[in-house]
């Protein structure tokens, strides 16, 4: 079964990066470019995995983490925070958030897809 | 790989619009409009550069990116005040950036010295407590020993590959006693490790997953997993949300204590994790004192699974039946135990419907430019088609009229649609006038303020591509000559910072481009001496003061007193005159003394089409534009007045406007016959000044696709380009304003060469 990963990231390039690695590992990548609209891909789509940045506007990954959790359809689903933030402080509040795993930017296609094999069933 | 480049293009694309964001953002800042969203807008596109960089290892674009985003961050968190000085030297930050995204791009060099003096304030913005000289010229050596200490705090985890390089140094992240360690493992094969796990509520809360652990761990060798389901409550008693579990896991391994963590790393904090050597003794002996504690209830059935150790095996490897709790995240229950903000929950429930998202197709451009090639060769068919029928004397009611009515119109619709197509906002090249200003106002002393309007006007493509150069250098004149320095402005009870707007509009089918300084205005004497010393005019002709500013336009003017860095580029603005000429478009000028100027750029909205009305001059034909036509009559002898020896006016109902002989102005007759014999169109000039157009008949308004006669003759006075009539005929297209400044001129000189249309 093919599985599906939500990417939210407000950076064209960013979006075009993860679907490129994602794509070429096998996954079915749906698209959001911020937090609002993340959540209403996610709704239309059920991913299986999310990948989202922090900085976005309207939403931000912070905000977007935490209306995922809350809701009762979503919470289950796998969050990875991707993020060049060397600041701890900010992945300990993604954590808190409810991320549940991280990637570093800049990644590389095979840290990407560990990442995703360590959270996703 | 070609997908990568194509990425590399499209994050090249997103930086200059980033960069203009940025700019815009720090423009409003300077106009005090600091408020959270912008700043983080302002931070977001440094950051969104950054790491696009970062993805393409771009290290000395990422490398600034990083000192800036660092400031605008320190910005953002209110650690450091957005003074106008800080806004100011973010602003010139910004421009560093643009050139090292230039850099990237292979388009041009970066200066190292002002890249890495611009690093060097922009870090002492930063922490201004922070020393910045040594900083700036790290001594090698030194690094080595002394960062150690001072950086390890900072440092989240080896691979953040960008700060151990901001910081100089290489962080080897394993501690002493781990390389021990390491080292006794690698020397020890088959090494047997006891993994005790005991998750807690948040793991789960995080959607982490002790069954992925343990499916992990078995991806570093063959593992035994004791499941200690001691701790769970009889059922009535079970909190669902909570943790019980606790497992012990048995791993056969070569590989280090790391390779161990790391499977842990994403839960760090949310399990207590003990990692020890060899089988599991303090596990069981921990087992031994729960056991001993409190277990009325049934001795523990562990359940003991094996997994196999090759990882192709391990998406099939059977889940290891995690104990209910495990399972709990899955379950709705009792909130969750970070309770979210309710505006957050309420955000959720609002969105519900399913976004479309915004489509964009991208075009080869070519594509766009043949079909509006084929639209205007279908534009002149429509035309032709129209006059064939009309010559048949086939009546206007008739079903065959009824259908190539309907054809016209959809033939203009789809001009219009295709035409909207290559419309884009004159946004792309005012963006690039902010860096202009700044530079031109420091470059000459002045303190110069850039507003812009009306920057999503839109206008054609090819427009588009050709208002950069004249706009680039309306705006030089207007700082370097308009404005006065800073000093003279405060002399002059004017705020010392000079204000250039810079406005876009459409106005009758044009698009106008205006640049206006609040400086002190042409000095008309000095204007009229310099041109009169070069020759240009004799000095007793009287002119007035439209006519005198008007006179900068002229081949070989130039009011500098000195050469500057600024205007001593050899371009004069008769050039620019020239340049918007060769258009179709006008440039004028408007200037009141101690108040400013203006000018004003007029350009029509597309190169290739145009309205216009067919005339008869001379037995030529010709097209007026219609946008300069105001109306069209029949004179009556007594409107028309004798003025001098040749000239004549019209009266038209209060005031009098020059009559023009079209024919005579173009030079196809000698003598004009009586206005009243022919038709008069009022038309009104770029600058307003109004003129009657005598030709001997009108055919009809017509829609005609422009040809231009420079590319394929050469510029010709009074001709502003050429067209390909319905019946194949070619014929011109008049320069209003043009023909109204050839009449001016009088006596009018004999206009070379007289250009008769083809038949």
């Amino acid at each position: 079964m093919t599985r599906t990963v939500l990417t939210v990231d407000d950076s064209r390039t960013m979006r075009d990066m993860l679907r490129m690695a994602l794509a070429g590992a096998g996954f079915n990548v749906v698209e959001a470019v911020d937090g609002e609209h993340g959540l209403e891909v996610l709704s239309a789509h059920r991913p299986d995995v999310i990948i989202t940045d922090i900085n976005m506007p309207k939403l931000d990954g912070f905000g977007f983490i935490e209306a995922v959790r809350v809701d009762d359809d979503y919470r289950a689903i796998p969050i990875l925070v991707l993020t060049t933030e060397s600041d701890p402080a900010k992945k300990d509040r993604a954590r808190r958030a409810g991320a549940t795993g991280w990637i570093v930017k800049p990644f590389n296609p095979e840290k990407l897809v560990d990442a995703i094999r360590r959270v996703a069933a | 790989m070609d997908e990568l480049e194509a990425i590399k293009v499209t994050f090249f694309q997103e930086c200059e619009e980033l960069l203009a964001d940025l700019e815009g953002g720090l423009l409003a800042m300077q106009d005090g409009n600091d408020d959270g969203d912008t700043v983080n807008a302002v931070f977001r596109a440094v950051h969104s550069i950054k790491g696009g960089a970062g993805a393409f290892g771009l290290e000395p674009l990422v490398r600034f990116a990083h000192v800036f985003e660092t400031l605008l961050d320190a910005v953002r968190s209110n650690e450091v005040p957005a003074t106008p000085d800080l806004v100011v030297t973010l602003l010139r930050a910004s421009d560093v950036l643009a050139d090292h995204v230039s850099s990237a791009r292979g388009l041009g060099d970066v200066d190292e010295a002002v890249s890495a003096s611009m690093a060097a304030e922009l870090k002492a913005c930063t922490d201004p407590n922070a020393a910045p000289a040594p900083a700036a010229a790290p001594v090698v050596v030194e690094a080595a020993a002394a960062p150690v200490i001072e950086a390890a705090p900072a440092l989240i985890g080896a691979d953040d590959a960008l700060d151990d390089d901001d910081l100089g140094f290489d962080f080897q992240p394993m501690t002493i006693t781990i390389d021990e360690q390491a080292a006794d493992v690698a020397a020890a094969a088959g090494n047997v490790w006891t993994v005790s796990i005991r998750p807690k509520s948040d793991l789960y809360r995080k959607a982490n997953e002790t069954a992925l652990l343990l499916r992990e761990l078995a991806r570093l060798g063959p593992i035994q997993a004791t499941l200690d389901a001691s701790a769970l409550p009889p059922l009535e008693f079970l909190d669902a949300e909570a943790a019980y579990a606790t497992w012990t896991v048995r791993l056969e391994t070569d590989e280090d204590e790391n390779a161990i963590r790391e499977v842990f790393e994403f839960v760090d904090g949310d399990c207590d994790l003990e990692i020890t050597r060899g089988e599991a003794v303090a596990p069981d002996a921990a087992l031994a004192a729960l056991l001993a504690g409190d277990a009325p209830a049934p001795a523990p059935a562990p359940v003991v699974e094996a997994f196999e150790p090759a990882p192709v095996v391990v998406e099939a490897a059977p889940e290891p039946a995690p104990a209910p709790v495990a399972a709990a995240p899955v379950v709705a229950a009792s909130a969750p135990v970070a309770a979210p903000t309710p505006a957050a929950a309420a955000k959720t429930q609002q969105i519900e419907v399913p976004g479309p998202g915004q489509s964009v197709i991208r075009v080869d451009p070519e594509r766009i430019d043949r079909l509006i090639d084929l639209v205007g060769e279908l534009v002149i068919n429509q035309a032709m088609l129209a006059q064939r029928v009309g010559e048949y004397g086939i009546a206007p009611s008739s079903n065959l009229a009824m259908g190539l009515d309907e054809l016209e119109q959809l033939t203009r619709e789809i001009q219009d649609s295709v035409m909207a197509i290559r419309a884009q906002p004159v946004k792309s090249v005012f963006q690039r006038m902010p860096r202009l200003v700044r530079e031109v106002a420091s470059m000459t002393g002045k303190q110069a303020r850039l507003v812009m309007d009306g920057e999503n006007t839109e206008v054609d493509k090819t427009v588009i591509e050709r208002l950069a150069d004249p706009i680039t250098h309306m705006l030089r004149n207007a700082i370097d000559h308009g404005l006065e320095s800073p000093e003279e402005r405060k002399a002059a009870g004017k705020n010392p910072e000079g204000v250039v707007r810079l406005a876009a509009l459409h106005r009758s089918g044009r698009i106008v481009i205006e640049v206006q300084d609040d400086g002190k205005g042409i000095n008309r004497e000095r204007v009229h001496s310099i041109a009169v010393k070069k020759g240009l005019i004799s000095p007793e002709l009287q002119l007035t003061d439209e006519e005198i500013d008007n006179l900068i336009f002229l081949p070989g003017f130039s009011t500098a007193d000195k050469i500057s860095d600024v205007s001593g580029r050899g371009v004069g603005m008769d050039v620019v005159k020239r340049s918007v000429q060769a258009l179709g478009g006008r440039i004028s000028i408007t200037s009141r003394p101690g108040q400013g100027s203006t000018f004003s750029l007029s350009l029509p909205l597309t190169l290739a089409v145009l309205d216009g009305m067919v005339v008869d001059v001379a037995g030529e034909t010709l097209v007026v534009p219609l946008a300069a036509i105001v109306e069209s009559l029949r004179p009556k002898p007594e409107e028309v007045r004798p003025l001098g020896p040749v000239g004549a006016v019209l009266a038209v109902r209060d005031s009098f406007v020059p009559l023009i002989d079209v024919g005579l102005t173009l030079g196809y007759r000698d003598s004009s016959p009586p206005p009243t014999e022919g038709v008069v169109l009022l038309v009104e000039g770029e600058d307003g000044s109004r003129a009657a157009l005598v030709a001997d008949a009108i055919h009809g308004q017509r829609q005609v696709v422009i040809k231009s006669l420079e590319q394929n003759y050469q510029q010709v006075d009074g001709v502003a380009a050429a067209t390909i009539l319905g019946d194949g005929r070619v014929a011109l297209i008049l320069d209003v304003d043009a023909v109204i400044s050839l009449r001016r001129r009088e006596p009018p000189r004999p206009v070379e060469p007289t250009l008769i249309a083809a038949e």
